[in-house]
């Protein structure tokens, strides 16, 4: 298994790293070029990590098999909600809600940034942590 | 560029056919292509193969050597066309553009998908590289997910009922049956999809088009050729593709994909059309939502109104606007990078009224074909 695929998400997938442009635009995770204004040369930008659920849902399907050995985390805990979170800084983003029921869950629900397991790739590989959310 | 009509069409039954290749379904699409066209293999100038993933559902790529070796043609140029499950509509496009320019005078043009080798889990897992591979399916959203999320939006934004959903499901069974090669030719009710295991809620299994093989494939003629081989070409009036984000989360408005509102704005612009113009329409319904969000995005119906459209049954045959008369990919199949294609001939043998108890006795048909959850749209208008 090659590290690096995992190793460069880090600054991303830990510490919510996107980028900002100097016209002032926000971008999760970090783009090479500017989505307003189409500039280059964007610098690091970290986010707060609190935002508000905009829709979800409850995963009943997973694409690894639960019993296999790699697996994407997740999948041990079906179900499992997956929700879309605007962050209060306005950028948007995919991510698993933990620590709430799944039928608690709520459109407009407040949430915040949670660091956790999210794969591992069989009894020797590579375990990848990175960002998911829970209730606030 | 020239005016381009199809000319002839072909496609296998749609189903899980164990006994068949990923070559095969190809193969045996194109050669029922350019029987049904009257035509030769040395008339052909140039394939064109819409596929999404044979590599990941079949170990098998270069496509584009393979359809032309199989199929019997001696080097003549094949191209391999990808855009998720807008593969078949992309390569459509593409092969319309080829014979519009004057490239070539004849295309055979295919799409094919062998999705049953693999089980539940791998496919599920090739489906969702539709999506952003590390911001949305490695997170853990599956694919049936990231629509689920567009069905939960809309109905707490427009009050849409998963029974409206349902409707979609039951429309487009109802029409399958009289489809010779659809994968489900029998009824569901509105009680057996709500009943149905769920797989991402909203959406349930019978909210979901199923796991197909299949291929499909059409010939396409600039006006002078085809004009002397058919007596009932079917004309590209319009031919649009557009891009939308690939992520769902970045869009501004995540119930409108805006491929699908710039695709089909060029191909009205070029056919000089609107949408009361159309007769019917094909639209990429891989799951019950994807129909509703189609409907508003390309006109037919104002924002949030899709639901009581198909509740009123203005979407079945007999009704103010056809949707999905072949059963659509809910009940026809979904072979994905065939769908594009099998679309497209749904559209021919209506306007020619070859489609049997399915007619709609449409004049002008619509085609709307997507990849990943809206990150590619494809919408073509054929006329006779």
């Amino acid at each position: 298994m090659a590290v690096p695929k995992f190793w460069r998400q880090i600054p991303a997938l830990y510490n919510l790293e996107g980028s900002v442009c100097g016209c002032g635009a926000l971008a999760f995770p970090p783009r090479e070029v500017c989505p307003k204004c189409h500039a280059v040369g964007l610098k690091p930008h970290r986010f707060r990590g609190k935002g508000t659920v905009e829709t979800f849902t409850i995963i009943r399907t997973p694409t690894t098999d639960p019993e296999g050995e790699n697996i994407e985390v997740p999948a041990r805990s079906i179900p499992y909600v997956m929700g879309i979170i605007r962050l209060e800084e306005g950028p948007r983003l995919t991510a698993q809600i933990v620590d709430a029921r799944p039928e608690d869950v709520r459109i407009g629900d407040r949430v915040e940034l949670v660091f956790r397991k999210l794969l591992e790739k069989g009894p020797k590989g590579v375990i990848q942590y990175g960002y998911k959310f829970r209730p606030v | 560029m020239r005016k381009v009509a199809i000319i002839g069409v072909g496609m296998t039954p749609f189903g899980q056919l164990w006994d068949r290749s990923l070559i095969s379904l190809a193969v045996e699409a194109g050669a029922k292509a350019i029987h049904d066209a009257g035509i030769t293999h040395k008339d052909v100038g140039v394939l064109y193969g819409g596929t999404m993933s044979s590599g990941l559902f079949s170990g098998q790529e270069h496509l584009a050597s393979m359809f032309a070796d199989h199929s019997g043609f001696d080097h003549i140029p094949s191209v391999r066309v990808e855009a998720a499950c807008a593969s078949g509509g992309l390569a459509l496009r593409q092969a319309y553009i080829d014979v519009a320019s004057g490239a070539h005078d004849i295309a055979v043009v295919g799409g094919v998908e062998k999705m049953t080798d693999l089980g539940i889990y791998p496919v599920t897992k090739v489906l969702s590289t539709a999506a952003d591979a590390e911001r949305e399916s490695s997170l853990g959203v599956t694919f049936p997910g990231i629509y689920a999320m567009m069905a939960r939006l809309h109905m707490h934004k427009y009050h849409t009922t998963e029974e409206q959903l349902a409707m979609v499901a039951v429309k487009n069974h109802a029409h399958a049956i009289h489809n010779p090669h659809a994968q489900f030719r029998r009824a569901i009710t509105v009680d057996q999809v709500m009943g149905s295991v769920k797989i991402a809620d909203p959406l349930k299994l019978l909210d979901a088009s199923p796991v197909s093989d299949g291929g499909a494939a059409l010939v396409l003629a600039d006006e002078k050729t085809a004009r002397s081989q058919s007596d009932t070409p079917v004309w590209i009036a319009g031919s649009g593709h557009a891009t939308d984000t690939i992520a769902l989360h970045d869009r501004e408005d995540m119930l409108s994909m805006r491929s699908t509102v710039y695709a089909a704005r060029d191909a009205f612009r070029q056919a000089g059309l609107s949408p009361k113009d159309i007769g019917m329409a094909e639209l990429h319904d891989c799951f019950t939502i994807a129909e509703l969000l189609a409907l508003e995005d390309l006109g037919f119906v104002d924002r949030g109104a899709s639901g009581s459209f198909i509740e009123q049954g203005q979407a079945h045959i007999g009704g103010s606007l056809p949707i999905n008369p072949s059963g659509g990919l809910k009940a026809k199949g979904h072979p994905v990078g065939a769908s594009g294609i099998a679309q497209a001939i749904e559209s021919v043998l209506q306007l020619r009224g070859d489609a049997g108890l399915r007619n709609t006795g449409a004049e002008i048909a619509l085609t709307q074909n997507v990849g990943g959850s809206g990150g590619t749209a494809v919408v073509h208008i054929f006329r006779r």
